[in-house]
């Protein structure tokens, strides 16, 4: 087609885009090692890092949803929920007695796509009752479907036992990995990899996986029928895009994510229980998205990141600076702690209304370049002109 | 009005309704191959309503749509496309935050034959190469007359056997209103057909071929354009001379 790159500008690009690819991989590769080095509480740090690398994978889930095919979700924690307690149920004892022994502790995989595939159905559920919303009115529907899940899994321990209630499940085993325990230490080149290195590469490769899928989604036919109906549903109709089928693709695919990303939390934790997963959770994960920059993958990364480490950071942080400040404790330092993060997100959001690491489209839109836009308009009007002389 | 072979699009006693009120009272029309027709009337005379209606978006309350002798009852809205009924929508439907180039593409959605779609989109880029020139920029960022044109271009990328435009004047500065027409003439010369919903009734006649005038609901003349143009009456109601 007419879009012809410079071959040697674009092999130069490829080659850039290597060595920075090679970079981060050294960095992610050795980075337990480096916070285990370089901090007292290195294990906790590495805990941080696991959590957030979770919560990339919830915030490229919900960016589906919001991002590609603008839909407001704030229940999107539903379907880590659900994630979770699929895996919970049918990995721990809890209802060992009662289900079939061939779907007893899958393989990890089957695992995985049991996981997204639950999911992507409630994802479903929740998207054919609401095809019709949009905007904030979509917004409290699923605002509510996400406490429906949470208040299902803390009531669904009576009449028949099926969630344990509000204690949650436990007894939760480790994830098998190719005939190893990820709950061992496992020995390698004489170097012992602990349960929290070990979920670190596994959560590590699954969420490069999910990076890989959410960009060739954003690359494909589908990916722009998501951009299209965001834009314009009436027109997106008009070129032949089956409006309710690719919305709820976006859904079931948007849950399946979260569906994953849900099922490694409770091998990691080894215990779920509802109060993981408030309406709270969900705000977090929207304001990942929307913070780092709706719509454009590496935006939503920074953004997972940056919202889930800060408030790690700040714990650190805010008692020795009080101490130094003042002298004494004078605020209690998880109140502090919020109150900074909420700040650091005003501001942000203040500043960089279309996130810290927009779309070039979305920073068009928020920024419009209202001169280049009247000199065409002027061009056109003088071309019009001429021709019609 | 008898369907003859090359009819395209009839359109028999059809009636509209929201809720209790009646926005069509049972009209009749016909485009034939190859034809520019324009429907044109008064703000809330019913013409956009026709319009959804014959694009699936409005259920009718009675009558029949028929495009190429079939039924369209029973085609979903976005079935449409498929079959060659292809609308350029009011305000143009621009997909803001997509390149121009995609915004073409998208019109090829329901196609696969790569090479075909290739091909169609270097005849939109010759027929506008204002279109071309900007093909990297974001829709959205266009001017309002270079948007049309993309709209334009994006519906010719469906390979349209029936053309729908609604008020394709709309919000645009005389001058660019007159560049629009140009560009319907262009596309009428590429043999599409096309039905032409307009308000600025003197230049939808003077590009059409033939004309149906609506008020309140009801066709009160249909005629060849030309024939329109001089007939008093019309031109009292609706070319202000």
């Amino acid at each position: 087609m007419t879009s012809t790159i410079n071959s040697a500008e674009f092999r130069a690009n490829n080659l850039k885009t290597t060595l920075v690819l090679g970079v981060i991989a050294v960095v992610l590769a050795i980075l337990p090692w480096a916070l285990g080095h370089f901090f007292e509480s290195g294990n906790s740090w590495l805990r941080a890092v696991d959590f957030a690398l979770l919560y990339i994978m919830l915030a490229l889930g919900l960016n589906i949803v919001v991002g590609y095919a603008g839909l407001l979700d704030l229940g999107y924690i539903a379907f880590y929920a659900v994630g979770a307690y699929t895996f919970a149920l049918l990995n721990s004892p809890h209802l060992q007695a009662v289900i079939p022994e061939w779907l007893f502790q899958p393989n990890f995989f089957v695992m995985m796509l049991i996981a997204a595939f639950v999911a992507g159905v409630f994802g479903v559920l929740l998207g054919s009752p609401t095809l019709k919303l949009r905007g904030d009115y979509l917004a409290i529907v699923t605002l509510g479907f996400g406490e429906i899940i949470r208040i299902f899994m803390n009531n669904l321990d009576r009449p028949i036992n099926i969630t344990n209630g509000p204690q949650g499940i436990n007894n939760i085993p480790a994830v098998q990995f190719a005939g190893y325990d990820l709950g061992r230490p496992i020995e390698f080149l004489g170097v012992s990899f602990e349960k929290i290195h070990l979920y670190y590469y596994l959560i590590l490769a699954m969420c490069f996986f999910i990076i890989f899928v959410s960009m060739r989604l954003q690359r494909s036919r589908i990916g722009r029928a998501w951009v299209a109906i965001r834009e314009d549903e009436i027109a997106a109709n008009a070129m032949g895009i089956n409006t309710r089928n690719v919305k709820l693709l976006a859904f079931a695919m948007g849950a399946s994510f979260g569906g994953v990303a849900g099922a490694l939390f409770a091998s990691f934790q080894g215990f779920v229980s509802p109060e993981s997963f408030t309406l709270m959770e969900s705000i977090m994960v929207l304001a990942m998205v929307v913070l780092g920059g709706m719509g454009n993958i590496p935006g939503v990364i920074l953004g997972a990141v940056i919202v889930s480490i800060t408030p790690e950071i700040l714990r650190d942080v805010i008692n020795p600076l009080q101490q130094a400040l003042v002298g004494r404790k004078v605020v209690d330092p998880e109140n502090l702690r919020m109150l900074i993060f909420g700040l650091a997100m005003i501001v942000i959001m203040l500043v960089r209304p279309a996130g810290l690491w927009p779309s070039k489209q979305r920073r068009a839109e928020l920024a419009p370049k209202t001169k280049t836009i009247s000199q065409q308009e002027n061009d056109s009007l003088q071309d019009a002109e001429r021709n019609h002389d | 009005m008898t369907a003859s072979a090359n009819t395209l699009l009839e359109v028999k006693d059809l009636k509209v309704a929201y809720g209790g009120i009646h926005a069509v009272k049972g009209i009749n029309l016909e485009v034939k191959e190859g034809e520019l027709v324009a429907l044109i009337g008064a703000n809330g005379a019913g013409k956009t309503t026709t319009l959804k209606t014959l694009m699936g978006m409005v259920k009718p309350a009675g009558g029949e749509i028929l495009f190429k002798n079939q039924s369209t009852a029973k085609i979903e809205a976005h079935d449409y496309v498929r079959h060659g009924l292809v609308m350029v929508p009011e305000g143009r439907g621009i997909f803001g935050r997509l390149t121009v180039e995609e915004n073409l593409l998208m019109g090829a959605y329901w196609r696969d034959d790569k090479a075909q779609i290739a091909n169609d989109l270097e005849r939109v880029y010759q027929l506008f190469p204002r279109v071309k020139e900007r093909y990297k920029q974001l829709a959205g960022t266009l001017s309002g007359g270079e948007q049309q044109m993309v709209a334009m271009g994006r519906a010719l990328m469906s390979r349209p056997k029936l053309l729908l435009l609604d008020e394709p004047s709309m919000g645009l500065a005389p001058i660019i209103v007159q560049k629009i027409f140009e560009i319907i003439r262009m596309v009428a010369a590429e043999g599409v057909t096309m039905l032409l919903v307009e308000q600025n009734a003197k230049l939808a006649l003077q590009t059409a071929n033939r004309g149906y005038v609506m008020e309140s609901g009801k066709v009160t003349f249909s005629d060849d354009a030309a024939a329109l143009l001089s007939n008093e009456k019309v031109q009292q109601a609706y070319l202000g001379e």
